[in-house]
């Protein structure tokens, strides 16, 4: 049955992981994605679906929570800003390394540093080249609508339990805290504890009679096996390339040049394509919803018959990298942005793509 | 060399007086000669045996010199980030409340650089059980300073001894978190002698059981030696551990809730 309803995107999410069966919430209060605990915490979700929503002392202890409930089969998430972000991955790394699933929220604000509350892409190149320490990845979804906050709940657990691997939502603080329509999937019911056992044998749930102990763990001082494990993730992340890429392509079919954008500053492209077109400029958007794996795939075939690229981020240029690794040099490939918490206006990306692109 | 004959008579099963409880694996432990982490190890996985709950606990082992301690606990174990481990335990807890939860940790990894996790988890009065093995030194990275460094004792880090103006004093984190409510049964032991280890056994055994009553956390502090680190034999690290460590780190019950 539909249920609609008018929510902010820190909102809707949060209200999408109860529906999606989740165990757990652990985590930090940080602008701008409080609402997400806060949220939590009023629907009080251990008497609504025995769902744990719990406060940590910091970002590390929640992030570490996350760890010890993904080790149990449980589907657990936090969500936090990029500063508590940074903090988070330490942990992050643990859960890659030991192969565990859990989602992730990051709500990006302006920095480095404490930076700014103000929305923001700076966190592209720590979310979907690794983050913390050693050869991992996330899998990285980059939604652009309070629809997508939502869906990419469910979304994200289905993933991290299918590859066995963190998911990151990689969000920024305008698409948390705006209010938009949104259609909510019904209540999915929490696993039960026989349902773990079945789906996820490698649980730590307690040694039944008759089974092998199990021990979840990221360290492995035999050097020989732990190049065999990273081998194996290295494989894991090429499965997901090939079977887990997503984008949007919008008036890519006609178009001379191509804006490439992900979440907040897909948006702005939407209303930057209708005013170009107006002038006569036939400009397209390629969106990634999934930075890991990144669609380089479709970037690279609209290179052969595209005269440029204009990439738009909140950062001053970090997926440009991976926008220009994906067409080999062969168009032009420029970078328009703002930083430090800053929306430039859809006029402001067409002058871009006039002055750094056509006119360039 | 002679040959060495094993009398039949001692191997006979209505002989047998001693033998590794099956909650322990084969594995042999990488423990230096004269540790007390074996004991420990043994004693806890002996309380889980005598309890009949291996089925219904998860452990939680700690960065450090027993990061390993899922080798040889044959019960589910998860291996922590160092200092994480009561984070780990909550969620633990919380998640599945039936099951017995409790974590694995040496002084660095509690009392350094994991003691927002150590303090918070016993505020809160997370109802698990935390066995705190202290001995004074960084065992595993080779004997440097911990937070339970006695003064002008040396370490690797604090080679003309612990100097309290400039390092602090060693940290009694067991009196520190006694003090706060969640916590429902406190208590230092140590493993050096049999009446210790018996001892450390029935706290240990209580602080399981405790779990049952949901009134909050047990915290078991053992003191122990580490005659690599302090660069002495097992003896005489025991002996150094009686005349200095105890009486810094008094023996008892701290705090006992019922």
């Amino acid at each position: 049955m539909k249920e609609l309803r008018l929510m902010k995107g820190n909102e809707a999410f949060a209200e999408a992981a109860i529906r999606a069966g989740a165990d757990g919430y652990f985590g930090y209060p940080i602008t701008p994605q409080s609402e997400v605990m806060e949220y939590l915490m009023a629907q009080k979700t251990e008497e609504r679906t025995g769902m744990v929503t719990l406060q940590a002392e910091s970002e590390i202890a929640a992030i570490n929570m996350v760890y010890g409930g993904a080790c149990c089969g449980k589907r657990v998430l936090t969500s936090s800003s990029s500063p508590g972000i940074s903090l988070k991955q330490e942990g992050i790394s643990y859960i890659a390394g030991a192969e565990l699933p859990c989602v992730i929220l990051n709500c990006v604000r302006g920095g480095p540093g404490l930076g700014t509350i103000q929305p923001s892409q700076s966190d592209y190149f720590q979310s979907t080249k690794g983050g913390g320490h050693g050869d991992y990845r996330l899998i990285v979804l980059a939604p652009a609508s309070v629809q997508e906050m939502a869906d990419f709940a469910s979304l994200g657990f289905d993933l991290a339990f299918k590859y066995r691997n963190p998911v990151l939502i990689l969000a920024d603080g305008a698409i948390g805290q705006v209010m938009e329509k949104v259609e909510l999937q019904p209540q999915q019911p929490r696993l039960t504890m026989d349902e773990i056992k079945k789906n996820t044998p490698w649980a730590t749930v307690g040694r039944a009679n008759g089974r092998e102990r199990n021990f979840v763990t990221s360290l492995d001082l035999d050097s020989l096996r732990m190049e065999k494990h990273n081998h194996d993730l290295q494989a894991k992340y090429r499965q997901i390339e090939e079977n887990e890429m997503r984008y949007e392509a919008l008036q890519c079919d006609d178009a001379d040049y191509i804006f490439v954008a992900y979440g907040t500053s897909s948006r702005l492209c939407q209303k930057a394509i209708q005013l170009a077109r107006e002038e006569g400029i036939k400009v397209g958007l390629l969106r990634p919803i999934t930075l890991f794996p990144f669609p380089k795939k479709p970037l690279e075939d609209l290179s052969k018959r595209v005269k440029g690229m204009l990439v738009v981020e909140l950062s001053m240029g970090q997926m440009i990298e991976d926008v220009r690794l994906s067409v080999h040099d062969k168009i032009k490939v420029e970078h328009f942005g703002r930083a430090g918490g800053m929306i430039p206006s859809p006029h402001d990306i067409v002058d871009a793509l006039k002055k750094q692109i056509i006119g360039g | 060399m002679a040959e060495f004959k094993t009398n039949p008579e001692i191997v006979k099963p209505e002989n047998l007086v001693y033998k590794r409880t099956e909650m322990l694996t084969p594995a042999t432990m990488h423990y230096c000669p004269g540790c007390g982490h074996g004991t420990t190890h043994r004693i806890i996985m002996e309380v889980i045996e005598e309890m009949g709950v291996a089925a219904d606990t998860v452990g939680i082992a700690p960065v450090g010199c027993s990061v390993l301690a899922y080798d040889y606990m044959n019960i589910d174990m998860q291996e922590a980030a160092h200092g994480r481990a009561p984070a780990l335990a909550t969620a633990v807890k919380r998640l599945m409340p039936e099951k017995f939860v409790f974590t694995y940790q040496g002084d660095g990894d509690l009392a350094a650089i994991g003691t927002a996790e150590t303090i918070h988890a016993c505020n809160r009065g997370e109802n698990i059980t935390i066995i705190f093995v202290n001995n004074g030194i960084y065992g595993m990275t080779g004997g440097q300073m911990a937070p339970t460094t006695l003064e002008n004792m040396k370490a690797s880090t604090c080679p003309y001894g612990r100097d309290i103006a400039t390092m602090g004093s060693p940290l009694k984190i067991t009196e520190l978190i006694a003090q706060l409510p969640g916590t429902m049964y406190v208590t230092r032991q140590a493993v050096h002698t049999p009446a210790a280890v018996r001892s450390t056994k029935k706290a240990i055994r209580k602080a399981f059981e405790n779990q049952k009553l949901k009134k909050g956390l047990s915290f078991v502090e053992v003191v122990s030696n580490c005659n690599s680190g302090w660069k002495m034999t097992p003896r005489q690290a025991n002996e150094w551990m009686v005349q200095n460590m105890f009486p810094y780190f008094p023996l008892g019950d701290i705090k006992v809730n019922e």
